[in-house]
């Protein structure tokens, strides 16, 4: 059996499932009943400076994105940093801390950008005993507005700012937490790690409309007939973390520092996958919040059963493991050659390949007689939208074509040798280069 | 009432009211709204859709379960109904485990395909219940077309006569419009009547005079009908029923299927309704099952559908075959009646085993005698008093393309024209082609 307990900035937890800073992790009860539940700890939702709590709206707070059986994709948030007072939150953080010494205990935290402000906090958090801090520099909504949370981590040096604070008046490891609403995510990274960070975690939530009601033409969710941009989280959003966290990962400024994965993971193969591209652990919210706290059952199960097919011992031995395969596209290899291949077994004949290869694609789908769906590789670049869009795995598949034999579409001879669009006698930076 | 069960002979009331009530319930209930969402998401929305081309009118399917999909369940009864008018009929009573849902994609991945059957009905249900008709009726032609029949073909070329803009004379022999639909499908496809609720619906167009109680040959004539109008569509079905040829034939409870299953159809109270305590329904098809089910439900004791072919040879689908037996129906195959026998009333009626052989049935010279104080004939139906001048080929209506009879301005479809199989469904396909050609004919 593979050892799923991780140390990540040397706080140790039984396995590298936390719970991310959100609603799940607002108070004692439902920390203690996910501890029960299985999860390696959490970061507890994020706490504001000492005096009359935030309020939250007393409407609609989420919004949600459907697939098909009304599975749900996306969901949106308007909610706020903790609305209980911080004396009680600081309590009960100290005792399940107490209680659970084995999981990790994280608090997130948001206060002005003054230093005053983070210096009141940091000693009463220390008190508690909790194993770190986050830095929430992401949340989009409302706080933003007062100036924190992603208004923060829009601004690389205010991030480095508060960061050297946080360094400064906290002796445990400090977090922080990063927002996607940027052009570039390396920049805050980098701010981060300058002002000292233990590591960063990421993706914040993703400002967005869900939906609109079109009867009262208000954004959902709608707080009497008028809508507010909430956080976008969820299994939609996990393609746009997983390539911030790579850029991160592959950054020559920030390579090596520690990542904590946050986007849509709701699976073990998901978080095998963030893993992969460089996090030491992973941060869940939606897929608890969808499914409740047994989820994570599969996901530890799943991920053990992985790491043993694979021959890992540990979490530690494939974490980054995928990162040197992430490139620019100028790097890859334009001699690779493949065509799509239909298992006509497998087929079910839906036609749905051919439909998006013939109106949106390359016209290299043929229907034959029966409704055999054939591949015309005279016309077949590759693409991939048929393997994409059909509903069975693994009946269409792309078929490398071996070296030495000639590409029907273009009539060349598929080479051996690695060639890049550096190299490309197209590229006029490459003819430059060869005169 | 629970032992009038076993009493012998032709008897009402063998069941209490509620039972009766259970066992005639809607046998492919509405879905509720999440069903129906839940069933919609399946649909790949597949390209040039096989279950499309699997149905004889080519409803638009994966349209109009995309239309389902996303909250416009009326939408999609728009796609239905302007290939089909009797769409809401034929959500219940189609063989779609032989048409649209054999096709499915899903059928081939899982064996388990998408309930087009009862998303149809969902989304038909969904218009059917508003007030007033989706269509309206065409610009006036002046022109008047007569249809005979008010069944599933004539009223769907009346429909759409009336959508182009025709004045319709629709012609019907019974008390009640509706056909096959009214007096000749198991109750329980089409509980609460909806046979007559659907005509009333597909009327709302207006343009369409009912008359009924009139029967070509005995009330009116084909050559009256071309005289007084521009063009004649023939849908009157099949009047006829088969006989046994056997000796017995003439013993008292021995009868047609079909008046049996519209004597249950018109009755007001199934608990009045008598049936035999052991049934034997002749024939194959899906008139065969209706009978057969039907009488079990009643509280036959024993009912058996005896078949002179083969299983595989048998007409009524494996659904239906599935019902019947789920229901308590013995069906027996390779069995032909050699004769009914009892003083006076039915009471045993005697079988002989066959075998299939160069094409041709044989008796394998064994022969079984079973009790039956209730026989159904059901081996198939003909066409009777055919007007003169009618081409006939097997017993039927002989058409060219979109249902042209040898006669000039006279068109059939539906069950009493050549070709096609007897299917609700059909008969609507060859009703609406019929009047879109006669329409191209009088607007020529």
């Amino acid at each position: 059996m593979a050892d799923l307990s991780t140390t990540f900035l040397g706080i140790s937890s039984p396995n590298p499932f936390w719970l991310a800073s959100a609603p799940p992790t607002d108070k004692e009860y439902n920390v203690r009943r996910a501890f029960e539940a299985g999860w390696g700890g959490v970061v507890w939702k994020t706490l504001g400076a000492e005096g009359p709590p935030v309020v939250n709206v007393n409407g609609p707070r989420y919004g949600a994105i459907y697939g098909a059986d009304r599975r749900l994709l996306g969901l949106n948030n308007i909610e706020l940093i903790t609305d209980r007072p911080l004396e009680v939150n600081l309590e009960e953080i100290a005792r399940v801390k107490a209680d659970y010494p084995d999981r990790a205990m994280i608090v997130s935290i948001m206060v002005p950008c003054e230093e005053q402000a983070w210096k009141d906090i940091l000693p009463r958090v220390e008190e508690t005993n909790a194993d770190g801090i986050e830095l929430n520099f992401g949340c989009p909504h409302g706080m933003s507005e007062r100036g924190m949370g992603a208004a923060v981590g829009q601004v690389p040096e205010y991030i480095e700012m508060v960061t050297r604070w946080c360094k400064q008046y906290y002796k445990r490891p400090v977090i922080v937490k990063l927002t996607p609403n940027i052009t570039d995510v390396r920049y805050p990274a980098r701010a981060a790690r300058n002002g000292g960070a233990d590591a960063v975690s990421l993706i914040n939530t993703i400002s967005s409309i869900t939906s609109v009601n079109l009867d009262t033409m208000s954004p959902e969710p709608s707080i009497d007939g008028k809508g507010s941009h909430g956080g976008y989280c969820g299994p939609a959003v996990k393609p746009i973390a997983m390539n911030m966290v790579a850029e991160i990962a592959r950054d020559p400024e920030t390579r090596g520092m520690p990542i904590s994965g946050i986007g849509g993971i709701t699976t073990w193969r998901d978080a095998a996958e963030y893993i992969s591209l460089g996090c030491g652990n992973v941060q869940v919210c939606t897929a608890a919040m969808t499914y409740g706290f047994r989820v994570v059952e599969e996901m530890k199960a799943g991920l053990s059963r992985w790491m043993d097919e694979k021959g890992h011992a540990s979490v530690q031995d494939f974490i980054g493991q995928a990162v040197p395969n992430v490139t620019d596209w100028q790097y890859l290899n334009l001699n690779y050659v493949a065509k799509a291949r239909i298992d006509q077994d497998a087929c079910i004949k839906c036609g749905r390949c051919f439909a998006a290869c013939e109106d949106t694609s390359h016209q290299a789908i043929a229907i034959k007689p029966g409704r055999v769906f054939e591949v015309i590789d005279e016309e077949c670049v590759a693409c991939n939208l048929c393997v994409d869009v059909c509903p069975v795995q693994d009946c269409i598949t792309m078929e490398q074509m071996a070296p030495g034999t000639v590409d029907p579409r273009t009539g060349r001879v598929v080479e051996a040798e690695y060639a890049n669009w550096t190299t490309h006698p197209n590229n006029p930076a490459a003819a430059k280069a060869a005169e | 009432m629970a032992d009038r069960q076993l009493e012998n002979g032709i008897v009402p009331g063998r069941l209490p009211e509620d039972t009766l009530a259970a066992n005639f319930a809607d046998l492919h209930p509405a879905f509720a709204p999440h069903e129906a969402a839940v069933a919609a998401d399946r649909c790949y929305f597949c390209y040039d859709a096989p279950c499309v081309t699997a149905c004889p009118t080519a409803i638009d399917i994966p349209l109009f379960i995309r239309q389902i999909q996303v909250g416009q369940p009326e939408a999609a009864a728009r796609t239905i109904f302007d290939q089909n008018i009797l769409g809401g009929m034929c959500a219940r009573v189609c063989p779609t485990e032989q048409l649209c849902e054999q096709a499915c994609v899903r059928e081939a991945a899982e064996g388990k395909p998408v309930e087009i059957g009862r998303l149809q009905r969902h989304a038909t249900d969904a218009q059917m219940r508003k007030s007033g008709h989706p269509y309206q009726r065409g610009a006036r032609t002046g022109k008047s077309v007569a249809v005979v029949g008010a069944g599933p073909a004539g009223l769907a070329c009346a429909h759409r006569l009336a959508m182009l803009g025709h004045d319709v004379a629709l012609f019907d022999a019974r008390e009640k419009p509706g056909g096959l639909n009214e007096y000749g499908i198991a109750a329980y496809k089409t509980p609460e009547g909806f046979a007559q609720a659907e005509v009333e619906w597909l009327l709302g167009i207006g343009g369409i005079a009912l008359h009924h109680g009139k029967m070509l040959g005995r009330d009116v004539t084909l050559r009256e009908l071309q005289d007084d109008h521009d063009a004649v569509f023939l849908g009157m079905g099949l009047g006829g029923v088969n006989a046994l040829r056997a000796p017995g034939e003439d013993k008292t409870g021995v009868r047609d299927a079909v008046d049996f299953i519209a004597d249950l159809r018109q009755a007001s109270d199934l608990a009045a309704l008598p049936v035999g305590r052991n049934v034997v329904v002749i024939g194959g098809g899906m008139t065969a099952i209706d009978a057969a089910v039907q009488s079990k439900l009643l509280g036959a004791e024993t009912v058996t559908v005896a078949y002179r072919r083969s299983r595989a040879e048998m007409s009524a689908s494996g659904f239906e075959q599935d019902l019947a037996a789920a229901r308590g129906v013995r069906l027996m195959f390779n069995v032909q009646p050699v004769a009914v026998h009892g003083n006076g009333a039915a009471a045993e009626i005697e079988l002989a085993y066959t075998t299939s052989r160069d094409g041709g049935l044989q008796p394998t010279g064994e022969t079984v005698r079973i009790a039956a104080d209730q026989v159904f004939k059901a081996i198939g139906q003909t066409l009777v008093a055919a007007p003169d001048g009618l081409t006939l080929t097997g017993g039927k209506i002989a058409v060219t393309g979109p249902g042209r009879t040898g006669l000039a301005g006279v068109w059939a479809g539906g069950d009493c024209a050549a070709g096609g199989d007897d299917l609700t469904v059909t008969a609507v396909a060859e009703g609406r082609d019929a009047a879109l050609d006669i329409h191209a004919s009088l607007t020529r």
